[in-house]
């Protein structure tokens, strides 16, 4: 069995569903991180069967709404002074703010670098979000 | 509740009491005569951003400011103004705050105006953005149906022609859901049908609806029958346009098997989506609607402005 330390101060990102791992790790650039990041997959798992973690050490402030986008089943866990001090699932995110575009082409955060694309969720199950400027529904993709 | 000051970006900005006040108070201004309100906006500045062509909507805003003893500044064209050199709407916009009381915008981008009140510190309208929403005629639309038709629970309202990117058809639809519309009929090509989004928040708010592709079925039940025309600015593909365009026209074949109280409305300009000859059947009131749209404008902007 493979061995990866825990972290003291920092992140982990867990029961993120086996393939997910390395697009939340692209989505989140953490490769542009200084910090040391653990990227495990295809971990065994009890309650999924295989599962990948993300580690992160010395960050706590991470952008839950792109991980809730890729994968609403991870759970975060905030580590400091080597324990856990919070834990919780990140589930599908109510408002996102600029991580994808709008799909109308006839919107103006489409033309209009002072509009920052604003979603809303409609729909948690199809992943559609309705634009804040346009009202256009957009069903984000990876 | 207090109009004073707030901007108007779509329908739901303004309460159903809100919308009620500007209604009755346009009816008031109508029913008095204009000359009795030519000093109520006397030093006051309407600033007209129009981005894209307008006729009615332009010339409306405009009449009404000048009927008010108030004067105006903007342009008609994006062309003329600073946009052509790349200007963003955020920076116009700041800038027109500090030369006028208020103001409104055309744009083609949807969600434009609502962009553009962000960055105003002065009362702002959205005089239609693309194919959106297009809230001065949804006030126009409820001041003509209060004073030729009645109360909007009792009215069974169908919509036809192009549901997709009429702007009007959105904003005014949306609050006939929060006026609790008798009946709602939608009637358009499939390649037209109202957007999703709005069709389903409709069915959330528990409105009674119909979806048809024929007018002639469902025309005998109809007591306010809204007419719109095809887009073709809307369209990427003239192709599409061309097939679709001639979908629904309006004739006195048709017409005859509507109630005698019925009325048909436009938000106008038309194509040939009504023919002619209906022009002088009594049941026809868009040119009395489009002089409603003065009154609506007026009523509004003395509102907001805070001098009623």
């Amino acid at each position: 069995m493979m061995q990866v330390t825990s972290i003291s101060e920092g992140i982990v990102l867990d029961h993120i569903t086996s393939g997910n791992g390395l697009k939340i790790f692209s989505k989140l650039n953490l490769a542009a991180l200084d910090h040391p990041v653990v990227l495990l997959m295809n971990v065994p798992s009890r309650l999924l069967g295989r599962k990948d973690i993300i580690k992160i050490q010395n960050i706590k402030d991470i952008d839950l709404a792109m991980i809730g986008l890729v994968d609403s089943s991870t759970t975060v866990n905030v580590i400091s002074g080597g324990k856990i001090i919070s834990k919780h699932k990140v589930g599908i995110p109510e408002e996102v703010r600029g991580l994808f575009k709008c799909s109308n082409p006839r919107c103006v955060t489409n033309s209009d670098t002072y509009a920052e694309p604003i979603f809303h969720l409609v729909d948690a199950k199809s992943r559609e979000y309705a634009c804040e400027y346009c009202e256009e529904t957009t069903k984000y993709r990876l | 509740m207090s109009i004073y000051g707030k901007s108007l970006i779509s329908p739901d900005d303004f309460t159903v009491e809100e919308l009620q006040t500007v209604v009755n108070t346009a009816r008031e201004m109508m029913d008095t005569g204009m000359t009795a309100y030519q000093d109520l906006c006397r030093g006051k500045i309407l600033a007209t951003l129009f981005y894209e062509p307008s006729t009615r909507t332009k010339l409306s805003f405009e009449s009404a400011m000048l009927r008010m003893g108030g004067s105006i500044l903007g342009f008609g064209d994006a062309n003329t103004s600073s946009v052509a050199k790349g200007e963003s709407i955020a920076d116009t916009v700041r800038v027109i705050s500090s030369y006028a009381d208020i103001a409104v915008m055309r744009h083609h981008k949807e969600g434009a105006p609502k962009l553009a009140a962000q960055y105003a510190t002065i009362p702002f309208i959205n005089g239609g953005d693309g194919g959106h929403q297009h809230p001065t005629q949804t006030l126009t639309d409820l001041l003509t149906v209060a004073k030729y038709k009645g109360e909007f629970k009792d009215q069974v309202v169908a919509f036809c022609g192009d549901l997709k990117f009429g702007r009007t058809v959105h904003s005014l639809i949306r609050t006939l859901a929060r006026l609790q519309t008798k009946k709602i009929i939608l009637v358009s090509p499939e390649e037209l049908t109202l957007p999703q989004n709005l069709y389903r928040e409709l069915l959330e708010r528990g409105i009674k609806m119909e979806v048809v592709t024929c007018l002639e079925g469902i025309i005998s039940e109809v007591d306010v029958l809204y007419m719109t025309r095809i887009q073709r600015e809307r369209f990427f593909n003239e192709a599409d346009y061309q097939r679709l365009k001639d979908t629904y026209i309006l004739d006195v074949h048709k017409l005859e098997r509507a109630k005698s109280d019925m009325i048909i409305m436009h938000p106008l300009p038309r194509v040939n989506e009504i023919a002619y000859e209906i022009d002088n059947d009594p049941r026809a009131i868009y040119f009395k609607q489009a002089e409603c749209g003065v009154y609506a404008r007026m009523a509004l902007m003395a509102l907001q402005l805070g001098v009623m």
